[in-house]
């Protein structure tokens, strides 16, 4: 018990020594406290992986990547190509309408705005913007996008991508804040302007800070539901293309399977809940990897 | 080679025309002037004897630059006040005083990196071979490709080592083989022999004085006819310090060099003319401006100064 | 490049000499940096643009509802679709609620766990802490209701029947430990809380680690144990940014859909019982958008600008905590 908290025997001696016995137990109890706060964290985490990883496993086949979604849900069989390729299709459209912009909505926030008026209000605003409701991004799409052009993937990706912006722009300048004001300067010594100082110092001397939020941020779409229901509509068959007809994704699968009180639909919503976990944990290890990298790369 | 240069000389200032008896000034420069002219130096300088002294150094054929009446506010806050010196070409200039006396922000006026600073605000004139550097014309990356500076503490991109050379050719879109140009920025640096095997390797990865030699070696590459060293030895070891100082040596022949430096032994060793500055506490606010106190050649500075506070400062007895 | 404007070149021949003009520059070469200005202002603008639009669009759509019921979408608890009767208040209250249970039992663990990676933990083992929680995160929401609804609903069930057996029927007690269903407020409540624990965990970290060492070192030195010196030390310095994480955790609780809707029961009634089925608005939009038209589609997107005001709310005056706090912390 002792080594999982910082102080040694002998200090722990030393205060046995040194305290009265009321003041010890408050101690004790506090530490307990905070030991089984971390226990009580790591049941459901341990349960919900522990049921995803055994109820999943069983139903992930080669069969599982390529077949279509069965035409009856409560019979065993077919697969869930569609939704996987969706939520990968939809995710990467929701990164490249997102990503530019944050990263650039950043370096104005940093590099440019700093303190005046206009800057604290658009951090203010991209924080705000954070506390927004997944399903609130879903309905304004929805109302923007969806009314007009029917249901398909880039209104998926619309509504992700508005949930990603203001992540990206607040970990972007997060990291921008973190590269030295000397490195600028130098460049601005060597007769560099102000944007390609930003585009060939600042930038990359970031880019595994900026990458890895970049990579949070994607997991974090991938995994949402609530935006898609309202604007990609329901489909059973694969459709590659983000701009023409309804798709499917993985986590309005779970959710649609969830539902139903039949076995073999549950069994696929486990099935996809694995797969969408190992989507959502192949980005997060990859944030984790490639800042790791970069930053050895750098220091080294 | 003096007659190329007092060719060069001639044609670059307007402003001294009639102090120059070579003829090859441009003719139309005095009379197309407009009102906001970048050179009304004969008529702006106020203090009439200290203004003839300047107009006769600067007459000389090697002056690169020309300081006159120099003040640097930060908002409402005079940082600096009156600085009239000049910068010899092929020289070493040493700024020295005690902290806070203003020298590295008249440094950075140099180069107009004070720029940066937004409340930062300049008055007076600094002529770079008689143009006004401080005219709203001039454009400071322009200025800043011709005038290099080495900081306080070693700062290369988190880049290779070439790269960091190559850095400020491939922006100013040169035409020589990069290559070449790393080498040579390096060999002039003196460098080029401890890292020619690892070039590809993170300049992270050096000593603190070959950092500062890479940094060196980087505002080199682009070919500046000055480098500004803003202490450039204050974070670096002794010994690393000597090898600055020797590559300081070499580098004159070819370039001017103004440095900063805290330590008076350095300016003593290095230098050829050596300005000191103090501070004077303002009364009614408690801020303290710098000021320049002396500016003359190195020994004369350091062996028979002609103000008592230059005196006290060497000796050791302030500061 | 742009050749030369006659302007330049009038200013090159004021400046003879190669340097001179050189050192002008061009229009055209400083036009660089202002669109490039231009364009990430622009991008920063968007975050502003996105949320006026989502405030327009989303009350433009509700606005038929809005107008049909009046106050009384927020004051009345009558829901009937079928007989075009849209009060929103039961999901409100479902809202409210489920959060507030969520914040109830995830503050004490989150802070438990931040103390514990910051002041108690040995160095070997922060990072694991920290990394559970990055796992806790990573999670999607969805995976959590599937979670709640197949295997926690049942599971829970019997201790909900057994504590309702027990204090049912005891006064003050009896009125919130009343009820048996698997899907209830309560079941809501702990799957909220599992989801905002890392959030209030990682912002409350965030906090911790601002305290200067001094202080704890002034009260170490003062012979505090190290549950003293948090007391004296950590928790008054960092109580601003505490309550700011919460309150972002309690908005973070109050927009998640899908996993409430999953475990929440579906039924739209306001009781103090924990264990009875409820719904939220979240939920009741997610659930019923599909087979809406009309006013009903009206009355749904009306509950999802109630959402969107009411997160609002929450969150700025979180920020504007945590900003306080920023400021005090930083010694402005």
């Amino acid at each position: 018990m002792t080594d999982l908290f910082l102080e040694s025997e002998v200090e722990r001696l030393l205060l046995e020594a040194t305290t009265s016995r009321s003041r010890r137990v408050k101690n004790r109890l506090a530490s307990l406290w905070m030991v089984g706060s971390l226990l009580v964290a790591l049941v459901p985490l341990t349960l919900v992986i522990g049921y995803v990883l055994f109820k999943g496993a069983g139903e992930i086949s080669l069969a599982w990547f390529t077949e279509d979604l069965p035409a009856i849900t409560r019979k065993p069989g077919g697969g869930m190509g569609p939704a996987i390729v969706g939520t990968l299709l939809i995710t990467a459209g929701a990164a490249i309408l997102a990503v530019p912009l944050g990263i650039l909505g950043a370096v104005y926030l940093h590099e440019y705005g700093g303190k005046t008026y206009t800057a604290r209000l658009v951090r203010f605003m991209a924080d705000v913007m954070t506390g927004v409701p997944s399903i609130v991004m879903g309905l304004f799409i929805y109302t923007v996008w969806t009314l007009q052009f029917g249901l398909e993937g880039i209104g998926g990706s619309l509504a992700l991508a508005c949930l990603m912006l203001p992540i990206i722009i607040r970990s972007t300048e997060e990291m921008l804040r973190l590269v030295p004001d000397e490195l600028r300067q130098a460049s601005y010594a060597l007769g560099n302007r102000k944007w390609r100082t930003i585009i060939t110092v600042v930038l990359p001397a970031s880019f595994g800070g900026i990458t890895s939020g970049v990579m949070i941020a994607i997991a974090r779409a991938a995994g949402e539901t609530a935006p898609l229901v309202f604007t990609i509509g329901a489909a059973r068959n694969l459709n590659l293309d983000l701009f023409n007809g309804p798709m499917t994704a993985l986590s309005v699968q779970i959710f649609g399977n969830a539902q139903t009180p039949f076995d073999a639909a549950q069994a696929r919503a486990w099935g996809a809940a694995l797969t969408l976990v190992g989507i959502v944990f192949i980005f997060t290890v990859l944030a984790r990897v490639i800042s790791a990298r970069v930053a050895r790369r750098h220091n080294a | 080679m003096p007659d190329d240069e007092q060719t060069r000389r001639s044609s670059l200032n307007p402003v001294t025309d009639e102090d120059i008896p070579n003829a090859e000034v441009s003719p139309m420069s005095s009379e197309t002037l407009p009102a906001t002219s970048i050179t009304p130096t004969t008529a702006a300088a106020p203090v009439a004897a200290r203004a003839a002294e300047i107009a006769s150094d600067a007459s000389a054929p090697n002056v690169v630059f020309d300081v006159r009446d120099l003040n640097v506010f930060y908002g409402a806050f005079k940082a600096v006040r009156d600085v009239n010196l000049s910068v010899h070409k092929h020289e070493i200039t040493a700024f020295i005083g005690p902290s806070g006396c203003g020298k590295s922000t008249v440094l950075r006026c140099f180069d107009r990196m004070n720029d940066l600073i937004e409340s930062a605000r300049v008055e007076g004139q600094v002529l770079y071979h008689g143009v006004d550097l401080y005219d709203p014309r001039i454009d400071p990356v322009e200025v800043r490709k011709r005038i290099g500076m080495v900081f306080q503490k070693p700062n290369p991109f988190p880049k290779s080592i070439y790269d960091n050379i190559a850095f400020g050719p491939k922006i100013s879109g040169s035409k020589e083989n990069l290559d070449d140009v790393v080498e040579k920025a390096l060999r002039q640096a003196a460098l080029w022999d401890e890292v020619k095997d690892r070039l590809k390797k993170s300049a992270m990865g050096l000593s603190g004085g070959q950092q500062q030699r890479l940094c060196i070696a980087r505002a080199i590459a682009v070919e500046p006819e000055v480098i500004l060293m803003d202490e450039p030895c204050s974070a670096l070891d002794p010994i690393a310090t000597a090898r600055i100082e020797d590559l300081m040596q070499e580098l004159k022949s070819e370039y001017t060099i103004l440095i900063v430096t805290h330590n008076m032994q350095q300016a003593a060793r290095v230098s050829d003319r050596t300005a000191f500055f103090t501070t004077e506490v303002n009364p009614e606010s408690d801020t303290r401006t710098g000021m320049l106190v002396e500016f003359d050649s190195t020994n004369t500075i350091f062996s028979a100064p002609s103000d008592e506070r230059t005196e006290n400062y060497v000796t050791g007895r302030f500061g | 490049m742009s050749p030369l404007s006659t302007d330049e070149l009038v200013v090159s021949r004021e400046l003879p000499g190669d340097d001179g003009s050189v050192l002008l520059g061009s229009a055209s070469r400083r036009r660089g940096d202002t669109l490039f200005r231009g364009v990430a202002l622009g991008a920063g603008l968007v975050v502003l643009f996105v949320l006026a639009l989502i405030a327009a669009s989303t009350t433009k759509e509700a606005w038929p509802a809005f107008q049909q019921e009046g106050l009384s979408f927020v004051t009345s608890s009558t829901w009937i679709p079928s007989e075009g009767k849209y009060g929103a208040l039961a999901f409100i209250y479902g809202t409210i609620l489920s959060s507030l249970i969520a914040v109830v039992l995830a503050v004490p663990v989150s802070l438990g766990i931040a103390l514990y990676a910051n002041e108690a933990a040995p160095r070997r083992l922060r990072r694991p802490v920290v990394y559970v929680m990055d796992l806790l995160a990573a999670i999607p929401s969805v995976v959590y209701g599937l979670w709640g609804i197949i295997v926690l609903a049942p599971a829970i069930k019997p201790v909900y029947e057994a504590i309702n057996g027990a204090v049912g029927g005891v006064p003050v007690l009896g009125w919130f430990f009343n009820g048996t269903s698997g899907r209830s407020f309560m079941t809501a409540g702990i799957i909220l809380a599992i989801m905002i624990t890392p959030i209030i965990t990682s912002l409350s970290r965030e906090v911790i680690a601002t305290v200067p060492s001094a202080q704890r070192e002034a009260a170490y030195g003062m012979g505090a144990t190290r549950w003293e010196m948090i007391r004296a030390a950590v928790l008054p310095w960092s109580r601003g940014g505490i309550t700011g994480a919460v309150m972002l955790g309690l908005g973070r609780a109050m927009g998640e859909t899908i996993a409430v809707a999953l475990v929440i029961g579906s039924q739209a009634q306001i009781t103090t019982h924990l264990f009875e089925a409820g719904d939220s608005m979240a939920a009741v939009i997610v659930n019923q958008f599909g087979e809406s038209s009309g006013n009903h589609r009206s009355a749904l997107i009306g509950l999802g600008v109630v959402l969107f005001i009411v997160t609002i709310l929450v969150n700025v005056s979180a920020r504007s905590i945590v900003a306080r706090f920023d400021r005090r912390s930083r010694g402005m």
